[in-house]
């Protein structure tokens, strides 16, 4: 089987690419898929660990997917209502909470 | 093993690649289709890894439901993507630095084994070999017993985000006549309904209009 260490380099490779686009776009939209990358960078993550050392991770795994697809359902919610209210998805100018 | 070995490779550039053009691409749409990709080439990994059961929770969950929400969100708003474009490099240093520490930060963790992963023994094995129980039914005698408090409060946050987004999306409108349950049921028949007496043949008090 391949190492367990080419699997962790990937879900890693895949996090920091989640973890810049999560910081580096502007748009909410975006920045929503980002997260869904380097979620999905985690369960790999899990998933592989629970494979070669045969742990719980497989649990934690699908308990991230559902948490996964909550967040996205709340995300949306959100942004849709900022776009309502502000006409843009811009997290820059989404600052009313800012200092 | 060979095949395994090149199956990984192509898998792993597949998500790899499809990740960096979630971010780099220009259209939402082709963001959206490409996360699909990547979450299509995570699925085979999980087959290689013997999880077939989360690949396709995987596909069913993320690409029929999330991404089509994704795709549906993108189409819904109409914005100027664009524009958001404009200061795309404002943040390009900042974030990359910052995403390649952490990288490099993963990258010598798991290269160095610092971390010595050990799975006690006592805590239950969801994964006997394939021979013994399929992967669903291996993932079920677990979750259901052990974890059956967390699938509840799993339960308990689908619920809360289902009412939170209708909450959130919820519009009322005033331009529309509905009927109110409330309104009709607290009525007062004796209120509502009057008794007259009307002569025969005389033209009555009572006229509708």
């Amino acid at each position: 089987m391949v190492p367990l260490l080419y699997y962790q380099l990937l879900s890693a490779a895949l996090f920091g690419i989640g973890l810049y686009g999560v910081l580096a776009r502007r748009s909410a939209v975006l920045i929503v898929l980002s997260i869904e990358l380097m979620l999905n960078a985690v369960n790999i993550n899990l998933i592989a660990a629970a494979s070669y050392l045969n742990g719980i991770g497989r649990v934690i795994a699908i308990f991230v997917i559902t948490v996964a697809a909550a967040e996205v359902g709340l995300a949306f919610a959100i942004i849709l209502r900022m776009y309502r209210n502000r006409g843009t998805v811009n997290v820059d100018e989404i600052n009313l909470l800012k200092w | 093993m060979i095949i395994q070995t090149i199956m990984f490779y192509v898998l792993a550039v597949g998500t790899v690649g499809a990740g960096v053009m979630v971010i780099a691409s220009r259209n939402p749409v082709h963001s959206v289709l490409f996360l699909i990709l990547a979450f299509f080439n995570s699925a085979g990994l999980f087959v290689m890894m013997g999880a077939e059961f989360l690949a396709m929770i995987l596909i069913i969950v993320y690409v029929g439901a999330v991404a089509v929400l994704f795709l549906f969100v993108v189409m819904m708003l109409d914005i100027n993507f664009a524009e958001l474009r404009a200061g795309f490099l404002q943040y390009l240093p900042i974030g990359g630095v910052i995403g390649i520490i952490l990288l490099a930060e993963l990258v010598m963790v798991f290269a160095s084994g610092a971390i010595e992963i050990e799975v006690p023994t006592n805590v239950a094995s969801p994964t006997p070999p394939p021979d013994e129980v399929t992967n669903t039914q291996a993932l079920g005698d677990v979750l259901y017993t052990r974890y059956a408090y967390l699938f509840q409060g799993a339960g308990f946050i689908l619920l809360i985000a289902m009412v939170g987004a209708i909450v959130l999306t919820h519009r009322r409108r005033t331009d529309v006549r509905r009927q109110r349950i409330a309104d009709q049921v607290a009525r007062d028949p004796k209120a509502a309904v009057r008794l007259t007496d009307i002569e025969p043949g005389a033209e009555g008090t009572w006229k509708s209009d």
